[in-house]
């Protein structure tokens, strides 16, 4: 019987998409499980945990980024139908969302100005990079509409949907603590507030340990940002005279 | 079956929000723009098909999932982050911090005023 080396089958293996996808599914069922074993907590979010340890195993096995999305699109694929899917819990509390419309308009609003000037104001006094800084003043808002304003403004687009997802890791580690601490417990003003703070991740936080009328309220938040942000930055950038 | 059709319904919106944004070149995202169609959908049909549901409900539940993909893509920035990498953590934790607090603050403030005035009834529809 002839077997294979095993560097033979590497080279099969490794140009085949079936095993970055499967990489991926075990990497995040194994992540989740460390994270409820740790209880839970925020700061070991699964996704945060997923892609460290994904980073580590390409570099360990030296695979670049572009052969493990060859297999790791068809995950990627299904944001377009997820985000898409947001208007049903959406639709389920129009009610409280038509109730709740101008307070959650005039929360969107302050929460964008706040998140864009504090980003200019403080990476232009820690002296970054004008690059960089344009970058990184869309990094409130879900990557796609983020990576089309950073280009709009002189950034360089990939670098922030990378800044995007580190925000997004960032807020759902700081948010369960914060909101703890401001001692809101509506579940409407968590959701709403992770999904302007960290958009995606956020929703995806907010559904899977807040709820599904904090999913919601998370994904309108995302939604209404990622629109606000898209209109207001290129003022804002063009009156601070950055870019 | 069911799931084939919600799935299609979604992609369905997907595609037209796809065909808006770049015919009318919007800066918006596709799914984004699908989103508001199958709200909009919803809102005049009156109820969810349950077989869209199925399908929407299946997906959001692996939100979190869904994201590693492109979350693994940090590591071809590496370089162009480590070259700024204080100015980007600090700038990233406090306004990041910053903005959850404005956020939360500002949207309790205003519910509990409109709140008060309208008296609140939770309702769990």
């Amino acid at each position: 019987m002839n077997v294979a080396s095993f560097d033979q089958l590497w080279v099969y293996l490794s140009g085949n998409p079936l095993l970055s996808l499967l990489a991926t599914l075990l990497v995040f069922a194994l992540a989740v499980r460390i994270n409820r074993a740790v209880g839970g907590t925020p700061l070991l979010h699964p996704v945060t945990l997923s892609i460290a340890m994904l980073i580590m195993l390409l570099l360990l096995v030296d695979m670049d980024y572009a052969t493990y999305f060859e297999g790791a699109q068809f995950i990627h694929f299904l944001l377009g139908p997820a985000t898409v899917a947001l208007a049903i819990p959406l639709y389920d509390h129009r009610q409280r969302v038509y109730r709740l419309l101008w307070p959650l308009l005039l929360a969107c609003g302050a929460g964008v100005l706040t998140a864009v000037s504090t980003t200019i104001g403080l990476a232009m006094l820690l002296g970054a990079d004008p690059k960089t800084l344009l970058s990184l003043a869309p990094r409130s808002v879900t990557s796609p509409i983020a990576m089309g304003i950073a280009e709009q403004i002189g950034g360089i687009p990939s670098l922030a949907a990378g800044l995007v997802l580190l925000t997004g890791s960032i807020g759902c580690a700081l948010g369960p603590t914060i909101l703890r601490l401001l001692r809101i417990t509506d579940p409407a003003v968590q959701g709403f507030t992770m999904g302007l703070s960290a958009h995606g991740f956020g929703t995806a936080h907010a559904f899977a340990r807040m709820g599904a009328v904090a999913g919601a309220f998370s994904g309108l938040a995302m939604g209404l940002s990622g629109l606000v942000t898209a209109f207001l930055l290129p003022l804002i950038t063009g009156l601070l005279g950055v870019g | 079956m069911p799931l084939i059709m919600g799935m299609s319904m979604l992609l369905a919106c997907q595609f037209a929000g796809e065909l808006l944004a770049k015919g009318l070149l919007l800066p918006i995202p596709g799914p984004v723009i699908g989103m508001v169609i199958l709200l909009v959908a919803l809102l005049v049909r009156g109820k969810v098909p349950s077989c869209l549901r199925l399908a929407g409900e299946g997906l959001l539940r692996y939100l979190t999932l869904l994201f590693v993909p492109a979350g693994v893509g940090l590591m071809v920035h590496f370089e162009l982050i480590g070259a700024d990498l204080w100015p980007i953590a600090v700038t990233l934790l406090v306004s990041t911090a910053v903005t959850l607090t404005v956020t939360a603050w500002v949207l309790e403030r205003l519910q509990r005023r409109s709140g008060g005035k309208g008296g609140r009834v939770e309702e769990n529809a």
